[in-house]
């Protein structure tokens, strides 16, 4: 018994080193580097280093650009999250219709784009929202609208790259919704069918709860996602124009490996992280209140 | 009559939902054919007029894209080798190994899920720079090296193993390491399939870490190139187009090969534990 005991630590030991070493110490110290003012003087020396306890936090609250980034951020996951779970839900409805031919072929084109690199979809659709050369406006002009400077006017930007994402993602949640739809019990439809309800009255009172438990998943996975956004404005819009793409990760980057001031990068990734936090934590309280989970 | 409609209406939304994902795809490979300065013109033309490989050729030939293919394929594949090995062994003996303060070990596992990687990203760089190993293709791996999702995925998997057969390999006198080797490991290769292609296309696809920790060209992924040249050369849309045929390519080849390992690893991630 006891070799065997042994033998369960001797096959954990190498995952836990790991983690112990490229995970947990890090974000431990994270947290002590966040309390610092760890700068590029510190970089060179570490005498230059001292604590200031919450200091980067204080200063953090007070940083135009944090309101800004915290804002363009928001924007993006409480427009992008809804957007593309409205969408993945009604791609994978329309999968598991009984109508629907060529089920296969159709999954595989949905799902293409969440495979593919996220840097280089980036640099197409960068392309191919140019406001010159690119698709997008070639085809408003070929419906006879006025083309959109898309990623040029501080209004359009966030959008544009909204639309990317739904594009990027939306398979992933699809896959999730589906296998959700197709464990719903076909003895409820069955029953609805013989009350004679009608199909939007049936989506609403037998699909939408029996698929409570994946929306409530789904919701989490798809907004920790879009809160960490980064390649997207890094890639696309370099966080213009007028800043109006830059995200909290993008200031964080920006802080600590542009200006090297990692003690403020660190608190910029705490915030967002106690942030995440609260709105999933909150999300899940709402959810049991409700039932679901 | 009716039904017939409605088939369309069903089929026809979905044909376009498809088209609208595949589209920009399509573009990126066509344009990568064209003439430089061809994708430039207006209206932007949909196909080559005149297809030709230079694109192709000036980026493996100038611009070092073979290097930079290289280092990705490298990290990709060595990263998924070492994480396959520790996570196998670390899922299993959440499974199936018996120890004091297991379920607690693996709740607090589960609970680090919820850390975002990018809090651990500044004292990374830090420790991995007092180690050596900034701009290393040590330094780009080490957060992958064991994942807790690949953790997590592998003890769902190998719980359905029975106990009898692991018991009757004991009493025959088998050690534990030979049981993991010889029996466990032959039944959970859907699973170690499931996880090579998920560890690969993750370190494939990765972009914000690669970019802190690869400080020289010369070791940068596909992903940070790709970004950088684009950052340089805005006006050369077609060469663009063909690094970013070459960056996704391999990828999309590997899930089209694997697509029902990748879909059915997606599904088990994501039911609840």
């Amino acid at each position: 018994m006891k070799s065997r005991r042994m033998a369960a630590w001797m096959f954990l030991a190498p995952a836990l080193l790991v983690l112990g070493v490229f995970f947990v110490l890090p974000v431990l110290g994270g947290f002590a580097l966040s309390l610092t003012d760890f700068d590029p003087y510190a970089l060179a020396d570490l005498h230059n280093l001292r604590f200031i306890g919450l200091g980067n936090y204080l200063a953090l609250l007070q940083r135009p650009e944090f309101w800004s980034a915290l804002g363009n951020t928001l924007y993006f996951v409480l427009v992008g999250v809804p957007l593309t779970m409205l969408a993945s839900l009604g791609a994978a409805l329309l999968l598991n219709h009984r109508l629907t031919r060529w089920h296969a072929a159709f999954r595989t084109a949905l799902f293409a784009p969440v495979v593919t690199t996220l840097v280089a979809a980036a640099v197409v659709w960068r392309y191919v929202f140019n406001t010159r050369f690119g698709l997008a406006n070639g085809l408003l002009s070929g419906l006879g609208l006025d083309p959109v400077d898309w990623l040029g006017d501080p209004r359009w930007a966030m959008p544009t790259l909204i639309l990317f994402a739904v594009w990027k993602n939306l398979g992933y949640n699809m896959i999730l919704f589906l296998a959700g739809l197709q464990s719903i019990p076909p003895q409820l439809y069955e029953a609805a069918r013989i009350d004679g309800a009608s199909a939007p009255r049936t989506f609403w009172h037998v699909t939408l709860p029996m698929l409570g438990p994946t929306l409530l998943m789904v919701g989490i996975l798809t907004l920790s996602g879009y809160f960490q956004m980064f390649t997207e404005p890094y890639v696309i819009t370099e966080g213009g124009p007028l800043q109006s793409t830059v995200s909290v990760l993008y200031l964080m980057y920006e802080d600590g490996f542009k200006w090297w001031n990692l003690g403020m990068a660190s608190a910029v990734a705490f915030m967002l992280f106690v942030l995440m936090f609260a709105i999933t934590s909150g999300l899940l309280l709402f959810a049991r209140r409700r039932g679901h989970a | 009559m009716k039904l017939r409609l409605a088939s369309v209406c069903v089929n026809g939304t979905l044909i376009g939902m498809a088209l609208i994902a595949l589209f920009p795809l399509l573009w990126m490979l066509s344009v990568s054919f064209m003439q430089p300065g061809m994708a430039s013109a207006l209206p932007p033309p949909l196909l080559p007029a005149h297809p030709t490989f230079a694109n192709y050729r000036d980026l493996f030939a100038q611009s070092g894209m073979g290097g930079y293919f290289l280092n990705s394929l490298l990290i990709a594949t060595i990263a998924t080798l070492i994480s396959l090995v520790f996570n196998l062994m670390a899922g299993y003996a959440f499974a199936k190994l018996r120890f004091a303060g297991r379920e607690r070990l693996f709740q607090a596992l589960i609970g680090g899920l919820v850390i975002p990687a990018q809090v651990a990203m500044m004292p990374l760089f830090l420790l991995l720079k007092w180690m050596g190993l900034v701009d290393t293709y040590l330094g780009v791996m080490a957060p992958m090296l064991v994942t807790i999702f690949g953790i997590f995925l592998v003890r769902q998997y190998a719980r359905s193993i029975p106990d009898e057969l692991l018991e009757a390999a004991r009493i025959d006198g088998a050690g534990e390491g030979r049981i993991f080797v010889q029996i466990v490991l032959p039944l959970l290769k859907p699973i170690v399939v499931t996880l090579a292609i998920f560890t690969f296309l993750a370190s494939w696809n990765d972009f914000m870490w690669p970019l802190i920790v690869l400080t020289s060209q010369q070791h940068y992924t596909l992903p940070v190139a790709l970004a950088a040249l684009s950052r340089e050369r805005v006006q050369d849309t077609e060469q663009m187009m063909a690094g970013a045929v070459v960056t996704m390519l391999p990828v999309l080849a590997l899930f089209l090969m694997m697509q029902r390992h990748y879909i059915q690893g997606l599904l088990l991630g994501s039911v609840k534990g």
